[in-house]
């Protein structure tokens, strides 16, 4: 009994410390600073967005 | 007049890049593929549901841009070391690092359902509904594909599900060794 839970809860822990690894690599590229092109990127639609809704639409 | 949402695009570019990297396994290409698809989420932004899951609407864009037309073009320049694996190569001299390349190299073999199944699941914080609804299959097709990525890796890494403790062990320990470089 007590064998059967330690060993489905071991079974469990493979899957957690999977889990585990693949959030850790995916939250190191998350985590990293982001390059500039995104944050240029944005300004641009920003700015875009701004002058389309004050100005005319026509481009 | 509530905030605009474009507003909050900037906190998910982050996942978005780390997303795209599991998809395309190259990270130039996927940087160019989180920046097609902010494009798209920016122009469009009307079609985003307020108080709905905004992560969930942009890997959805992100993965229509992927399966649309950067697919093809990532098998043909596809690196085998996978690229997750670059970011864990930036910092080999902590310890536990290479358990994690390990790990990385073996992730970047599965298959790309597998993979995304996974990524999302496991990583992204997804719930298999989310999952299930962000790549348009049935949530058991996640489930299904979530336990067969698993068991492909804890074979690939050398472990039989007979011998838990063994990978566990080892995978914690590089875990471990990690967090005290850190601290």
């Amino acid at each position: 009994m007590t064998r059967k839970m330690n060993r489905t809860r071991e079974t469990s822990s493979v899957a957690d410390e999977i889990d585990k690894n693949i959030k850790r690599a995916f939250d190191d590229v998350a985590n990293q600073e982001l390059p500039s092109r995104f944050t240029d990127l944005l300004d641009q639609l920003r700015a875009q967005s701004s002058t389309g809704s004050e100005g005319s639409h026509d481009k | 007049m509530t905030s605009d949402p474009r507003e909050e695009l900037v906190t998910h570019i982050g996942p978005m890049r780390a997303f795209a990297i599991s998809l395309t396994r190259n990270g130039s290409l996927a940087d160019d593929m989180v920046q097609e698809a902010l494009v798209k989420a920016w122009s469009n932004i009307e079609s985003f549901q307020a108080g709905t899951n905004m992560r969930a609407w942009l890997f959805t864009i992100l993965r229509n841009t992927y399966y649309s037309h950067h697919r093809k073009r990532s098998r043909e320049v596809e690196d085998v070391e996978g690229v997750l694996s670059d970011s864990l190569a930036q910092k080999p001299d902590h310890d536990g690092r290479l358990q994690m390349r390990d790990f990385a190299v073996a992730f970047a073999t599965l298959p790309e359902d597998q993979r995304e199944a996974l990524v999302l699941v496991g990583a992204g914080g997804f719930s298999y509904e989310e999952a299930a609804e962000t790549c348009g299959v049935a949530v058991g097709t996640i489930k299904s594909r979530v336990n067969r990525g698993r068991a492909r890796l804890v074979e690939l890494m050398g472990v039989s599900d007979d011998e838990p403790m063994e990978v566990t062990a080892a995978v914690t320990q590089g875990i471990v060794a990690m967090n005290q470089s850190i601290a």
